[in-house]
C-alpha cells in the first residue's frame, strides 16, 4: 500500500493491476468477504427484482429503502450502540411502514401512486435526516459509521454481514423457487390469479417482503439511495433479451450478480468510492450495453431494421418508377430525368439508388443516358406495380376513397403486402395475372 | 435555543425562496403524474455539476446552471428512449435513469474534488447554516441570490405559459392538436425544475427538493379543485412548511429536553409531511374526516328510511286503527344496536314518528310527516320492483333485493318518471298497491 496518506488528499488511489487480480480471484482476504456478500447479494436482488419490475412496484422500493432511515436512527437512539441486527430491525419497521403508507395514501382520492412514493421517500427519509442531525450532535463519536447506510460501504462489512446476506439470498432464491408459479401468475394477469381463486394479496404480501429483506440486508453494502438501482436495472436489462419469464430471472441474477462482483472489487480496493455507486454503474454499463446490443429489442438492431426497410422501399421506388414508364407507352427508354420527375426524392439520393440498383444486377445503365430493368429487375418492378394497383382497386371498391387520392394511401402499403394478402386481394377483385390500368395520371403534369 | 435574526432570518429566507420555486412547478409535475420526474432530475443534476466543477474548477453559477439544463434535457431525453425501446415502464425507466446518473456524480465528486460545498452528504440536506456567514453589510449572500433568480424565472416562466402548462398538464393530446407541443413543454418543465434543483442544491439538498415539489401541490390538490387556487395553496403550504421547519428545527429538540438543534431542511420536509398528514385527514371535500363522516351519515340515512319503510309496511298489514309497532320490535327488525336507537332518536327529533304508550309498552306510530317519508320510499322500492319485473324479465323473487338497495337513491324527479312509464300498474309484481305521492 502507499506510505501515509494525509487527510486533505482527495486523490484516489487506483490499485495496481496485481491487487485487483487478487481480489477479484478471492486470494486477498480482506477483500474476500466483501465480494463474496455483494456477489450473493446482486444475484437475490437481481432475481426477486424481476419480478418487483414485472409487478410495476420496482419504485416502490424505492420508497421503501428511503423510508428504513429513520428505522436506523431510531434503533441507535434507544439501544445506543450499533448493534447491526437493531438497526436492521429498526430498518425493516420503517420500510414497512414507508409501504403501508404508500399504499394507504392510494386509496385517498386524487393522490396517485408516484406522488404517494415521492411523499413517503422524501419525508420519511427528511424525518431520519432530523434523527441523524441530532444523533450527530449529542452522540461523542459512537455514531461515526451511521452514515455508510446512506451511500453503503462495503469494505466496512464482516464475515457476519456476508452470511446475513448469503443467508437472506438463500432464503429468496428458494423462496422464488417455491412461488415461481404463483409470482409470475400475478406478474402477468393479477385479475385472472384472483379469479382462479389464488389469495393474490397473500402473494403479493410474500413479494414484498422478500424485496423489504433485500432491500435491508443490501443496506450496508449498497446504501439506502442506490438499492433501489440493484432491484430494477438487471431486471430491466434483462428484458432487453429475452421475452421468457424464467430466462430473464436467470439473466437479471446473473447481471447482478456481475455488478455485486466487479463493483464490491474495484470499490473495496479504492475505499474512497462508495461502493454503491460503483456497483450501480456496473449495472448501468450492463444495462446500455443490453439496450444497445441486444438483438431483437437493441436500439443498434432496430436502427439496422429501419434502416434495411427504407432502403428496400427506396428500391421498390425505383423500379416501379421505370415499370410505369414503360408501361405508359414511351418509346424511348426511361433516363435519369424521366425518373426524377415521377417522386419527391433528390438527384444526389436517386443517383445513388440507381448506381445501387445496377450494381444489384436490376438495372442497367449500358446505354446511358437510357436506363433498362434487367430481366430481374422487370420480374420484381412488374410484381410490384401489380401489388400497387391491386391495392388502389381494393381502396376505390371497398374503402370508397376517390381515384385521385388513392395512390399515396396505396403508396405506403405496398412494400408490405404479404403473399397471401395479395392473393386475398386477387380473389376480392378477380383480377387475373395481367395489370390493371392506374385508375388515375401516372405522368406528373409538366 | 437562541434566535437572532441576522442569522434565522437569512435561513428562513432561503427556505420560503426554495420552497417557492419548487412548489409552484410541483403542481405541474402532480398534474401530469411526473412526480418521481422531480425526484429523479433532483438525483441526477449531480453528475452535471460535478462536471461543471471539474471543467472549470469553480463554482460559478453560469456553468452550473448549464451543467443543470443538459442533465435535465438528459434525464427526460434517456427515460423517453429507455421507455420506447426497452418497453420499460416509465417509473421503472425514471428508476434506472436517475440511479445511474447518480452513481456517476458521485464517483466524480469523489474523483473531483475536496471542496466541502459538493460533499455527498451536503448533497441530501444542504448547508443552509452556511448562508448567513455569507451575508456581509451591503450584499446578499450569494445563494439568496441565486435562489430568487430562480424563483423570479420560475413565476416568469409559469405566467407566460400558464394556458400552455395547464392545458398539457390535463390533456396533452389537446395540448398536441391546439399546436402547442405538449412534449416541447415537457421538455420546458424539466429544464425549469433541473434549474431549480440547482440553485436550491447549496442551500437545502436534494431532500427538499423532492418534498417541496411533490408534498404541498398533492395537499393544494386535496382541497381545491382550480388549478390557480391550487398554485396559491401549495406556494402558502411551502412557505408555512420553511418557517415552521426552521421553528421545529431550532426548538423542537429543546422540547425533548436535548441541547441541539436539527437540520432545517430535513426539519422542512418532515413539516411539509406533517402539513399533508393534516390535510389528507381535515380535507374538506376530500379529506379521510369528512369522507369517514359522510359515510356514516349516509348509513344513518338509509337506517332511518329503512325504520320508516317497516313502519309503513306495519301499518300496511294493520287496520288503521290497530296496534302500534313496539319499540323493541323495531329496533330488533334493524339488527338492533346503537346505530338504530341513535336512528329512531333522531326520527322522534324530526316528528316524522312518535312514541306512544300502549299496554304492552312504548310503541312507535308514523306522524302524517312521517307517512309522507315513508310513502315516497315504499313508492320508489315497489316502482323499482316494478320496472325491474317489466324491462329486465327477472323472476318475482329476484326483485326484492335490488330494489331494497336502489330505493335509497331515487329522487322523486326519477319516482315521477317511473310513474309516467308505468302509468298503466297500480300494484308490484308481489300485488302491493304503490303509494300514491299524494296518498296521506
Amino acid at each position: 500500500m502507499l506510505s501515509a496518506v494525509s487527510i486533505t488528499d482527495n486523490a484516489i488511489a487506483w490499485p495496481s493491476s496485481q491487487e485487483l487480480w487478487r481480489a477479484l480471484s478471492l486470494a486477498d482476504y480482506n477483500t474476500r468477504v466483501v465480494v463474496i456478500g455483494a456477489t450473493l447479494l446482486g444475484v437475490a436482488a437481481g432475481i426477486i427484482g424481476t419480478f418487483a419490475y414485472l409487478r410495476k412496484r420496482a419504485m416502490l422500493g424505492d420508497a421503501l429503502s428511503h423510508a428504513t432511515l429513520p428505522g436506523i436512527a431510531i434503533a441507535f437512539l434507544i439501544s445506543g450502540e450499533k448493534n447491526l441486527s437493531l438497526l436492521l430491525l429498526g430498518a425493516t419497521t420503517t420500510g414497512v411502514l414507508g409501504i403501508l403508507a404508500v399504499v394507504a395514501m392510494r386509496k385517498i382520492p386524487r393522490i396517485k401512486e408516484d406522488a404517494a412514493i415521492g411523499i413517503v421517500l422524501s419525508v420519511f427519509f427528511g424525518i431520519g435526516m432530523v434523527l441523524f442531525s441530532l444523533i450527530q450532535q449529542t452522540d461523542t463519536g459512537n455514531a461515526a459509521g451511521l452514515t455508510s447506510f446512506i451511500y453503503g460501504k462495503a469494505a466496512a462489512m464482516i464475515a457476519r454481514d456476508a452470511i446475513l446476506i448469503g443467508v437472506s439470498a438463500a432464503a429468496i432464491l428458494i423462496g422464488c423457487a417455491l412461488l415461481y408459479k404463483e409470482f409470475r401468475l400475478i406478474c402477468f394477469d393479477k385479475s385472472f390469479a384472483a379469479a382462479q381463486g389464488w389469495p393474490v394479496a397473500a402473494i403479493d404480501l410474500a413479494m414484498m417482503a422478500m424485496v423489504v429483506c433485500v432491500t435491508v440486508v443490501g443496506l450496508q453494502a449498497v446504501g439506502l439511495i442506490m438499492i433501489v438501482a440493484l432491484l430494477i436495472i438487471p431486471a430491466a436489462a434483462a428484458r432487453f433479451w429475452t421475452d421468457r419469464l424464467s430466462t430473464m430471472t436467470l439473466i437479471a441474477g446473473t447481471f447482478g450478480a456481475i455488478s455485486g462482483y466487479l463493483g464490491s472489487t474495484i470499490s473495496a480496493l479504492t475505499p474512497r468510492l462508495p461502493t454503491g455507486a460503483v456497483i450501480v454503474i456496473v449495472t448501468g454499463i450492463l444495462f446500455f450495453a443490453s439496450m444497445f446490443f441486444s438483438p431483437h429489442r437493441g436500439v443498434l438492431a432496430s436502427v439496422i431494421r429501419q434502416w434495411a426497410l427504407s432502403r428496400r422501399i427506396a428500391f421498390q421506388h425505383l423500379l416501379r418508377a421505370m415499370a410505369e414508364h414503360e408501361e405508359s407507352g414511351h418509346t424511348s427508354p426511361a433516363t435519369f430525368e424521366a425518373v426524377f420527375v415521377k417522386r419527391s426524392w433528390t438527384r444526389s439520393a436517386l443517383t445513388r439508388l440507381i448506381r445501387r440498383a445496377t450494381s444489384g444486377g436490376l438495372l442497367d445503365r449500358a446505354a446511358l443516358p437510357a436506363l433498362r430493368l434487367t430481366s430481374a429487375g422487370r420480374d420484381n418492378a412488374t410484381r410490384i406495380l401489380r401489388n400497387h394497383r391491386l391495392w388502389e382497386m381494393y381502396l376505390i371498391r371497398y374503402a370508397d376513397i376517390a381515384p385521385s387520392h388513392v395512390d399515396r394511401d396505396a403508396d405506403e402499403v405496398e412494400h408490405v403486402l404479404a403473399g397471401d394478402v395479395v392473393r386475398d386481394l386477387e380473389q376480392a377483385l378477380n383480377s387475373k395475372d395481367e395489370i390493371a390500368p392506374s385508375p388515375h395520371p401516372t405522368e406528373q403534369p409538366v | 435555543m437562541q434566535w437572532t435574526w441576522d442569522i434565522d432570518g437569512w435561513i428562513i429566507l432561503a427556505g420560503i425562496l426554495s420552497a417557492c420555486s419548487c412548489a409552484l412547478l410541483g403542481n405541474y409535475l402532480v398534474l401530469r403524474r411526473l412526480s418521481l420526474m422531480g425526484d429523479a432530475i433532483s438525483h441526477a443534476v449531480l453528475p452535471g455539476l460535478a462536471l461543471a466543477f471539474i471543467i472549470t474548477q469553480s463554482r460559478d453559477t453560469v456553468p452550473m446552471f448549464l451543467g443543470a439544463v443538459i442533465i435535465g434535457i438528459l434525464t427526460a431525453l434517456l427515460t423517453q428512449v429507455i421507455t420506447r425501446y426497452g418497453k420499460v415502464e416509465h417509473g421503472a425507466a425514471m428508476g434506472v435513469v436517475f440511479s445511474i446518473l447518480f452513481a456517476v456524480g458521485l464517483v466524480l465528486i469523489r474523483r473531483a474534488t475536496d471542496h466541502v460545498d459538493l460533499d455527498p452528504a451536503c448533497v441530501l440536506y444542504g448547508n443552509i447554516v452556511q448562508i448567513p456567514l455569507d451575508a456581509t453589510v451591503d450584499a446578499l449572500p450569494p445563494a439568496i441570490v441565486n435562489l430568487i433568480i430562480a424563483l423570479i424565472a420560475n413565476v416568469v416562466f409559469v405566467a407566460l405559459f400558464y394556458k400552455e402548462l395547464k392545458i398539457s398538464a390535463f390533456d396533452p393530446m389537446l395540448a398536441t392538436t391546439l399546436g402547442i407541443g405538449a412534449g416541447t413543454m415537457h421538455y420546458a418543465l424539466m429544464v425549469m425544475v433541473a434549474i431549480t434543483t440547482v440553485a436550491c442544491f447549496e442551500a437545502v439538498g436534494s431532500i427538499l427538493v423532492i418534498a417541496m415539489l411533490i408534498v404541498p401541490p398533492v395537499a393544494a390538490h386535496l382541497l381545491t379543485d382550480r388549478l390557480g387556487v391550487m398554485i396559491i395553496i401549495s406556494l402558502l403550504l411551502a412557505i408555512a412548511s420553511a418557517v415552521g421547519g426552521h421553528l421545529a428545527a431550532v426548538f423542537g429538540p429543546g422540547l425533548f429536553g436535548m441541547d441541539a438543534t436539527a437540520e432545517t431542511s430535513a426539519m422542512m420536509a418532515v413539516v411539509a409531511g406533517a402539513l399533508l398528514g393534516i390535510t389528507i385527514l381535515g380535507s374538506p371535500q376530500y379529506g379521510v374526516i369528512a369522507r369517514a363522516w359522510n359515510r356514516a351519515a349516509l348509513t344513518m340515512q338509509i337506517v332511518r328510511q329503512d325504520m320508516l319503510g317497516l313502519l309503513y309496511r306495519w301499518r300496511e298489514l294493520q287496520p288503521r286503527s290497530g296496534r302500534a309497532m313496539l319499540r323493541s320490535d323495531v329496533l330488533a327488525a334493524i339488527n338492533g344496536g346503537w346505530l338504530a336507537k341513535r336512528a329512531l332518536k333522531r326520527l322522534v327529533r324530526t316528528r316524522e314518528v312518535v312514541s306512544v304508550i300502549t299496554n304492552q309498552g312504548p310503541a312507535i306510530r308514523l306522524t302524517p310527516n312521517g307517512l309522507a317519508s315513508a310513502s315516497q320510499l315504499v313508492g320508489s322500492h315497489r316502482l323499482w320492483e316494478t320496472y325491474l319485473a317489466k324491462h329486465f324479465n327477472l323472476a318475482v323473487d329476484h326483485l326484492h333485493a335490488p330494489a331494497e338497495r336502489m330505493e335509497h337513491f331515487i329522487s322523486s324527479e326519477m319516482q315521477a318518471e317511473l310513474r309516467e312509464q308505468l302509468t298503466e300498474v297500480q300494484t308490484d309484481p308481489h300485488g302491493k298497491p304503490i303509494p300514491e305521492p299524494d296518498e296521506l
